[in-house]
């Protein structure tokens, strides 16, 4: 993996009902650890912030619908890991296989 | 490399059973997963037997990470991977961990292809130190 020290961030609104919580944690893990990136969020710029990859410390996250998710990554594919998470927080966690089987998300 | 398995003892075996429901549907299917509960009068407890037969369904040559709930299914469980052929006993430990979070932790560890060891920590990272 190409080494850089270039930080890309990225912030989404958490829309679906429950927030961050026990089955959206497990999706936003287990989507972070497909990407080398190092991937953390927090509900502040200014942090604190936390391990995406993390399976116990995104659990104990919580955050309600309405807050905003701001996510930082680093890495060779940060760029490609950021947009998908982003693109699964602004889908209601909803992963992809799923949505095939279910009528679209407004 | 498979990822590592998952196996869920308690001495009773609704929750052992509810335990491997909430990984399945959290976690996904990517993780080899068996459960294991009660005593072979069909009361609350474990046994060494059902317990080897859970690693062997659960099995994955990445290792397999035990969640136990109290006392016995603890013992019986390292009674069981003391049972195994010494080859397949160093790929399994039981996890100082609660049951129910502990499955779920390790498994969402294990859907990423960590090692057994990574598995592990994460299992316990849960408990008070």
């Amino acid at each position: 993996m190409p080494k850089t020290n270039a930080v890309h961030t990225g912030s989404v609104l958490l829309t679906n009902d429950v927030g961050l919580h026990a089955r959206p944690s497990v999706k936003l893990t287990q989507l972070a650890k497909r990407f080398g990136a190092h991937i953390e969020f927090a509900l502040a710029t200014a942090g604190p912030w936390v391990d995406a990859k993390s399976p116990v410390k995104v659990m104990r996250f919580k955050a309600a619908r309405g807050e905003t998710l701001h996510f930082r990554a680093s890495g060779g594919d940060a760029v490609e890991a950021l947009a998908a998470i982003v693109a699964l927080v602004e889908r209601g966690f909803v992963i992809e296989a799923e949505e095939s089987s279910q009528p679209p998300q407004g | 490399m498979a990822n590592v398995g998952i196996v869920i003892v308690s001495h009773s075996p609704k929750i052992a059973e509810g335990a491997a429901d909430m990984v399945r549907q959290m976690v996904g299917d990517s993780v080899p997963l068996a459960w294991t509960g009660g005593n072979p009068e069909g009361g609350l407890g474990t046994d060494v037997a059902a317990i080897i037969a859970a690693i062997d369904r659960a099995w994955s040559d990445a290792g397999v990470a035990v969640l136990v709930d109290l006392g016995g299914a603890e013992t019986n469980s390292e009674m069981a991977i003391d049972m195994l052929d010494s080859s397949r006993r160093e790929k399994v430990v039981v996890c100082e961990a609660p049951v129910v979070e502990g499955a779920v932790m390790a498994a969402t560890e294990a859907s990423g292809g960590a090692t057994l060891d990574a598995v592990r920590r994460t299992a316990e990272e849960l408990s008070p130190t």
